[in-house]
């Protein structure tokens, strides 16, 4: 005989993210890292002393969906303004959630910069190679042979230079605590990712120095593959220009447990 | 005598849904297909089968393992245990 | 201590007024002639808990600024032209967001690198606004140390009173010449009005998120609505200006900022000569006092303006007098400083009808 069983619910909303429904594509990685962010905000129970900065680029209406305090920068500046705010208010939580353009072109000297004075905060850097709101245009780290509309016949490094890591760089500066690169694009990478931005988050409360989290991330749009598709991509292609792994651990975490 | 047997289910929002259908790529019991019928979108929205047998995919028993949620790009999916 | 007299550079002095005005917060990179701003606020900021940064760019400086504005606290950043330049967008953003912030700029000769002599050449930029959009800055300009005592005070009020950056306008040699002058005492920054906008963590509130990204076209209009009143509010009220030996003038100079004071000087000798001559001298730059100087102009014959500039307060006086007198305009661009003399030439000239210095602007 069937007995009626009783359910809990075991996985679903984080509170810190709003109801809406996101503007972001099929398959995309953003909404993937919002929940991680916005799972990491409620355990360590930040949301309320939370203040945010999104970037320009697909998540430029990252406000709509984060319920903390967030504030709009100009296209790479997010660490710049995430310096003010850290700066005068070093008790807030406050971290910059930015793009390959945001934070790799543009923002190089502020992404740097903040990382050398070994600001007090934590950057989740989505690393998708191309610029997907703007409609699929080279970024620094479009990989080489990877077709964009501003480099048709795919990157060529005579003309274009070779894909940027700008992780490997952060990682070089005195003042940066924790760098890890992280997949989005399977349930192992996506639970690997939910660790390290953990840890990212912990170096800040920590007050240990600056921590960074790249998440390389699918764009089946821009590069006009199916989600399946640009899921593996990720994790075969992507990876071979940015390998997964932590770049850097200062912390002392690991050596504590 | 022997480990529980998990039991889970799952929710989906076929509204949020966006029809990446990478939970119907991850599901280890194969519980979860393609919505024939479209949501408001125009997307075909995952469909949790709910139990019915697809004799000729291996179905199982869902779990609650939550790697459909784990990777929903839209949070679309609630996870349940049974208790 | 209250009313301390001190013997300051006039960069130095805005920073003392600045952190006397309840600043506590400065971002700023280095260029001349204003180094010694940043150079006073590295250690005075730090005398009264507040925070310096050297940023990495005036643009990374302006871009702390913002952050530190949204977080409540009185802030200010400080250039030279072509760091003011690099400022725009992010000035274009403030006013969007509508974030209270103090820009300095200590004018030098350009376009491009130019040099560092004091100049004019930024009057468009200040009142124009050199950011993208329809938006206004409040311009303040003094003409000496004491007067920088003053407008540093009234540019922090203005900008939390109406949310909006407010532009300090100085040049080469007012940033540099050192004068005696009298401090008022700290303001209590917990007596400030309390800014129930700022993003300090949504502890007992909803989040609110500060953009200035409106996607909504009705929305947006709206906004820059919005923005209006409070521009046409500044306007209606905010106007400053100086008027000397005006009540029998028949010519009256026009100029601001080191300019001013060269032709107040030439307004002395000339008026010792018997030459019925005046000053009007415009304080806020944005707004300008249109009104007062059209009255001005109905009483007198010639109307001359002196800057530092190939003409760019000019065209704020063409719109104000148009026709009612008859206008003349001596200007001194690339870091030039004129002596009082040259002034005094310039309108001699101009009484007498000969043309030798300046000219006549048809309008």
């Amino acid at each position: 005989m069937n007995t009626e069983l009783t359910f809990r619910k075991v996985f679903g909303r984080p509170e810190t993210l709003t109801d809406a429904v996101t503007h972001y594509c099929p398959g995309c990685g953003h909404s993937i890292a919002h929940r991680l962010v916005a799972e990491c905000i409620d355990e360590f129970g930040l949301r309320e002393k939370t203040i945010a900065v999104p970037p320009v680029g697909c998540a430029v209406l990252a406000y709509d969906y984060f319920k903390v305090d967030m504030i709009e920068a100009p296209h790479g500046r997010g660490l710049a303004v995430a310096t003010g705010i850290k700066r005068v208010q070093p008790d807030k939580f406050v971290f910059t959630y930015q793009g390959d353009g945001d934070l790799a072109a543009i923002g190089t000297a502020e992404t740097i910069h903040a990382a050398n004075r070994g600001e007090k905060l934590t950057t989740i850097y989505i690393n998708n190679g191309i610029y997907g709101m703007t409609g699929g245009q080279m970024a620094p780290t479009t990989l080489i042979g990877m077709k964009a509309t501003t480099a048709p016949m795919g990157r060529d490094p005579r003309l274009h230079g070779y894909p940027l890591d700008i992780s490997r760089m952060i990682a070089l500066c005195e003042g940066v605590v924790y760098v890890e690169r992280c997949s989005l694009a399977s349930v192992k990478h996506i639970k690997q990712a939910k660790k390290a931005i953990r840890k990212a988050f912990q170096c800040q409360l920590d007050e240990l120095g600056y921590a960074l989290v790249e998440l390389l991330s699918p764009c089946p749009t821009n590069w006009k593959m199916s989600s399946r598709d640009a899921w593996d991509w990720t994790n075969t292609e992507m990876t071979k220009t940015y390998p997964l792994g932590v770049l850097k651990d200062t912390t002392g975490y690991e050596a504590k447990k | 005598m022997g480990s529980k047997r998990k039991i889970g289910k799952i929710v989906i929002d076929r509204e949020r849904c966006k029809g990446c259908h990478m939970c119907i790529e991850v599901c280890p019991t194969k519980n979860i297909e393609e919505d024939k019928i479209r949501n408001k979108k125009g997307y075909h929205p995952a469909r949790f089968k709910e139990g019915k047998k697809d004799q000729e995919k291996e179905q199982k028993e869902c779990t609650g393992c939550a790697q459909c949620g784990t990777v929903c790009p839209e949070i679309a999916i609630e996870v349940y245990h049974a208790e | 201590m209250p009313n301390e007299r001190m013997l300051m550079r006039g960069s130095q002095v805005v920073g003392e007024a600045a952190v006397r005005a309840g600043c506590r917060f400065y971002a700023g990179y280095p260029i001349t002639p204003q180094n010694e701003l940043p150079e006073y606020l590295a250690s005075r900021m730090f005398e009264v808990g507040g925070t310096f940064i050297q940023g990495e760019s005036e643009l990374a400086s302006i871009n702390m600024t913002l952050g530190a504005a949204a977080s409540g606290v009185r802030t200010m950043t400080s250039s030279a032209s072509q760091g003011i330049s690099l400022k725009q967008e992010a000035i274009s953003f403030m006013c969007g967001q509508e974030l209270p912030v103090v820009i300095v700029n200590m004018m030098r000769g350009g376009p491009g690198l130019g040099n560092i002599g004091p100049s004019g050449g930024d009057y468009f930029q200040a009142t124009r606004g050199g950011g993208n959009g329809d938006y206004r800055t409040p311009v303040l300009a003094g003409a000496n140390c004491q007067e920088l005592v003053d407008i540093t005070f009234l540019a922090f009020d203005i900008a939390d009173k109406y949310r909006t950056p407010v532009i300090l306008l100085g040049d080469g040699l007012i940033g540099q010449v050192a004068e005696p002058v009298v401090f008022p005492d700290f303001i209590n920054i917990e007596k400030l009005p309390k800014k129930d906008w700022k993003l300090d963590g949504c502890l007992g509130r909803e989040a609110r998120a500060i953009h200035s990204q409106i996607l909504d076209a009705q929305a947006l209009y709206d906004h820059n609505m919005h923005l209006k009143k409070k521009y046409d509010l500044i306007t209606a009220n905010e106007q400053r200006w100086e008027e000397i030996s005006t009540e029998d003038a028949e010519v009256v100079v026009v100029a601001y900022g080191t300019p001013a004071r060269l032709a107040e000087s030439a307004i002395e000798e000339l008026r010792s000569e018997g030459m019925p001559v005046g000053l009007f001298r415009p304080i806020t730059l944005w707004p300008y006092p249109l009104k007062p100087l059209r009255e001005l102009s109905k009483r007198v014959k010639k109307i001359a303006v002196f800057e530092f500039s190939l003409g760019q307060m000019l065209e704020d006086v063409i719109l104000s007098v148009g026709e009612r007198a008859e206008i003349f305009f001596y200007g001194v661009p690339g870091g030039v400083i004129t002596t009082p003399d040259d002034v005094a030439q310039f309108l001699r000239s101009i009484n007498k009808g000969d043309a030798k210095i300046g000219l006549r602007i048809e309008v």
